[in-house]
């Protein structure tokens, strides 16, 4: 039983992706699903909650770059908030936040994001 | 005197590297490891089974050693497989992987990001990678 799941909710027009667990190959490609199919429904904002989420892999996090890249040239915006340290660390590392922001809380994210 | 060491031994199984962090995270605490520092350690960790997994191209068992120094943790990470040479991994770029159709390749720099040393040995019996963490 993969030791991940999340939940999705559309807080006007953003979808918030609340992550729980390991974000392996698995969660990178739930995550990556469900924001590729709400591009496809013409969503642009997408905010990833990870507070729940205190490891990743490389492997996980290189699918999110998928979603990094169908929103280019789209005007969309990918971020994220409430990251455990190693994993901004690992975001930075891999050089995710130049392309998706990391807020310290959903509802920072979620106002940045309405602007 | 010889350095208290702990051994794990890993099938190649999914999310086992978890396992392997749980183990990390014991050895790190013993020690007095700091958070941020005990974090770093078990995704360096985590990357360096994966690699192990995926890359020895075997299915024969991972095996971890934690060798626990005065002020220094030394984690050996071993596998049988076919070998890895970690100087012909290219140096990934976040604006080179987009639009790429090859997206991974990050482990190696993370370990060595993470870690103080990562080091790299292949003979005919497979590829150790040795990282080493400070207090």
């Amino acid at each position: 039983m993969p030791d991940f799941d999340m939940k999705i909710k559309d807080e006007n027009g953003i979808i918030v992706v609340t992550t729980n667990g390991y974000l392996n190959n698995y969660g990178g490609e739930q995550v990556a699903s469900v924001c590729l199919q709400k591009i496809s429904e013409g969503k642009r904002k997408f905010l990833l909650n990870v507070e729940k989420t205190e490891m990743v892999n490389s492997i996980g996090v290189s699918i999110l770059i998928e979603v990094i890249e169908e929103l280019q040239g789209t005007n969309g915006k990918i971020a994220f908030c409430n990251t455990a340290p190693i994993v901004e660390k690992t975001f930075n590392i891999m050089g995710i936040s130049k392309y998706a922001k990391i807020y310290a809380s959903e509802e920072e994210g979620l106002a940045e994001l309405s602007a | 005197m010889t350095n208290p060491t702990v051994e794990l031994t890993l099938p190649v199984m999914a999310d086992m590297e978890l396992a392997a962090t749980k183990t990390a995270e014991v050895v790190a605490k013993r020690m007095g490891l700091d958070d941020m520092k005990t974090a770093e350690i078990s995704m360096a960790l985590i990357e360096a089974c994966i690699n192990a997994f995926e890359h020895s191209k075997t299915k024969d068992n991972v095996f971890i050693t934690y060798i626990i120094q005065e002020d220094t943790l030394v984690i050996k990470v071993g596998d049988r497989g076919v070998g890895f040479d970690s100087e012909v991994v290219a140096i990934p770029n976040i604006d080179e992987k987009i639009n790429s159709s090859h997206k991974r390749g990050w482990g190696v720099q993370l370990m060595k990001e993470l870690m103080d040393t990562v080091k790299f040995e292949t003979t005919e019996d497979g590829t150790t990678v040795t990282m080493t963490k400070a207090k």
